[in-house]
């Protein structure tokens, strides 16, 4: 189990490294691009273009301003933006990360426990008259946009029910958890709805499907042939071999959400996180914010890969021995 | 028939057993008047093809048929008890406690994310008030009495490492750890190699004989009667079309689907003879005759079967056929492929 661990992780680094070497190579070796005149800004001399080609080492060849960048981006954080030649690229990303991070990590216990407690009561009541419901509940929050529902939530939060029910609804944006722990939930509260919503309706459909199968399989009537209650039958079985398929899923939804997929819902509730960084430079063309945000990104996306492969292997026993 | 008095030693008595599915295509009958005794320690083999209702009947004895549409009406009375109708609470303590259960396909049988041990121990925890570690023991004293070598290890294995024919064993382990009165087991080994079939076989008659449960085996092979059984039920299309002990119904049989099952048995002293084969194609439960089941199939159809044939006979050696003791005879006795 350990080594299956140290090899998942030792092969997650070298991914990383690819993808480094890629964003690298897309961002700064295409032909065309001069990335020395974009760093020294519009209208820059060419004395001042030549002065910073010489300063990256963008004269020297492939391998090495690939390592001279890194050095940038990862050792020094002295890699500064196109667009705001005063704001450095990591200090930016380090700064929206933990509002992303608290975003998506309140959002995914919400729709964990929703979509499981849902798939599961929906699953037990097969054939009964909650089962649909529970069911048209999850389409409904699948079909909803985050940023429609955001907007509707934020119009009658802050606007026309402000006043009134919602009163205790702070204005958006984001309060740090080490500032504030009470503010920063209650700040937070909408935007995990908004972003929860979405992935508890997936979930409930997808592990009601994932339970209904289980419970048909031959091990859930040799079960209840073993004399087992129903629900020992339903949680210790049929959930347990399950979660095996929630569990893969919801790594890469987590990953993703905080490599900055929840973009939507942060820039429709105003939060400073990643998603909004990476859109922002996007819109700019800010090549050395985009290529820190796509690293940062990678790097949470192979992480939970990397998570959910090792917890696989410790939900299903199958899996160990490869 | 369905009045007929329980016989007192009987473990399991089933009286007029009827499952029918509603479908789209209209009722659906698995199994129409299915009626038997097993007596206590007694091996009950019942026979048939693929659909002929063997294993529905068994699974709808203990609840475990699932399906909303199915009605299932009879009486089935397990030490005297009627067991039909129970609820899944009542029935807890009989499943698995009173009766084991063993499966067809040992490779789906188990859950695969727990070891063995782990499965076995729940079992008797459901049934007694052990500890986890007096059940434990219990499980590897099982694994090692159905053959399991090191059973002391490889209680924490899981079902994927073990082979199709040792995760039978397994099941069979299960089956008995709550010293079961009645021991269900359905098509046992169907989906093992033919020299694991017999030691299964081999090792179901010696745990029988050690722990004295009663045993239903369902089986479509007439081999696995001949070895096991006491007495045999032959179903087709979800009735009964003979029963009685094995001796006679494998030696002297009287229906003629039960000629054909026998006839179908492969020897190994008959050199390039085609395998004898039932003609035509089992009937689909959906549209069984009104009359006798097998009809449509048999060679010595007359008039008379189109009205449906009660099981008649001698006390103990039944068969539900229209043709009468003499024709039996002119027709046993014609130079015709079948065996014995």
């Amino acid at each position: 189990m350990l080594s299956f661990i140290i090899r998942r992780f030792i092969s997650a680094i070298l991914v990383l490294f690819a993808i480094s070497v890629m964003v690298f190579l897309i961002f700064f070796a295409t032909p065309g691009v001069d990335p020395a005149a974009r760093i020294a800004g519009r209208s820059a001399s060419p004395a001042v273009v030549a002065a910073v080609r010489a300063a990256f080492g963008l004269n020297r060849p492939l391998p090495i301003r690939y390592l001279l960048m890194m050095d940038h981006l990862f050792i020094k954080h002295d890699l500064t933006s196109y667009v705001n030649p005063n704001t450095p690229v990591i200090p930016q990303i380090l700064h929206a990360a933990p509002v992303t991070l608290s975003l998506v990590v309140g959002a995914a216990v919400i729709w964990l426990i929703v979509g499981v407690l849902g798939g599961v009561i929906a699953a037990a009541n097969r054939g009964k008259f909650i089962d649909p419901l529970i069911m048209f509940a999850g389409i409904a929050a699948v079909s909803v946009p985050a940023y429609w529902l955001g907007e509707v939530v934020n119009y009658f939060t802050q606007s026309k029910f402000h006043s009134s029910v919602f009163s205790w609804v702070p204005a958006s944006g984001y309060v740090p958890i080490q500032q504030n722990p009470w503010q920063w939930a209650l700040h937070l509260f909408f935007p995990w709805l908004t972003l929860a919503a979405l992935y508890a309706g997936i979930y409930a459909r997808v592990l009601r499907a994932e339970l209904v199968n289980a419970l048909n399989e031959d091990y859930v009537r040799t079960a209840r042939a073993k004399g087992l209650s129903e629900r020992r039958i339903l949680m210790r079985h049929a959930l347990r071999c399950s979660l095996i398929s929630i569990v893969s899923l919801f790594g890469l939804d987590f990953g993703a959400l905080i490599g900055g997929a929840a973009l939507l819902t942060e820039v429709v509730m105003g939060l400073p996180g990643v998603g909004q960084l990476t859109y922002n430079s996007l819109q700019d063309l800010d090549l050395p914010v985009i290529m820190g945000c796509v690293m940062y990104a990678a790097f949470f996306v192979v992480l939970a890969n990397a998570v959910v492969d090792v917890l696989y292997a410790v939900l299903d026993p199958r899996v160990r021995v490869a | 028939m369905p009045d007929e008095p329980v016989a007192t030693d009987a473990v399991l008595s089933v009286r007029d057993l009827k499952v029918s599915f509603a479908t789209r295509q209209g009722e659906l009958r698995a199994v129409d008047g299915l009626s038997f005794d097993v007596g206590a320690k007694e091996v009950l083999g019942i026979v048939g093809e693929s659909g002929s209702g063997k294993s529905v009947a068994m699974y709808s004895m203990l609840g475990l048929v699932r399906d909303s549409n199915v009605t299932i009406s009879g009486s089935v009375r397990f030490e005297g008890r009627e067991i039909l109708g129970l609820s899944d609470k009542e029935m807890e303590g009989i499943r698995g406690g009173d009766v084991g259960m063993i499966f067809q396909d040992p490779m789906t049988a188990l859950t695969p994310v727990y070891t063995v041990g782990w499965q076995i121990v729940e079992q008797i925890r459901a049934h007694s008030d052990m500890t986890k570690a007096q059940a434990m023991a219990r499980a590897v004293e099982l694994l090692g009495e159905v053959g399991i070598p090191n059973p002391a290890s490889r209680v924490h294995q899981y079902p994927h490492e073990f082979s199709g024919g040792m995760r039978q064993r397994v099941v069979i382990a299960m089956a008995l750890s709550c010293n079961p009165k009645l021991l269900i087991a359905d098509e046992p080994t169907t989906a093992l190699d033919v020299t694991t079939q017999a030691q299964i076989l081999d090792l179901m008659e010696k745990l029988q004989q050690s722990y004295g449960s009663s045993i239903v085996i369902i089986t479509h092979d007439m081999g696995v009667i001949a070895e096991m059984a006491d007495r045999v039920v032959v179903m087709y299309a979800g009735r009964p079309c003979e029963i009685g002990p094995e001796i006679d119904v494998v030696r002297r049989p009287r229906h003629p689907y039960t000629w054909g099952l026998l006839g179908a048995v492969p020897r190994v002293d008959s050199k390039n003879q085609r395998l004898v084969t039932i003609p035509g194609t089992s009937v689909s439960p959906l549209d069984v005759p009104e009359g006798c089941a097998f009809a449509p199939r048999c060679e010595y159809k007359m008039a008379l079967c189109d009205q449906r044939p009660e099981l008649h006979g001698p006390r103990d050696h039944q068969d539900a056929c229209w043709l009468s003791d003499e024709q039996r005879v002119a027709i046993r006795s014609a130079p015709v492929g079948e065996a014995s």
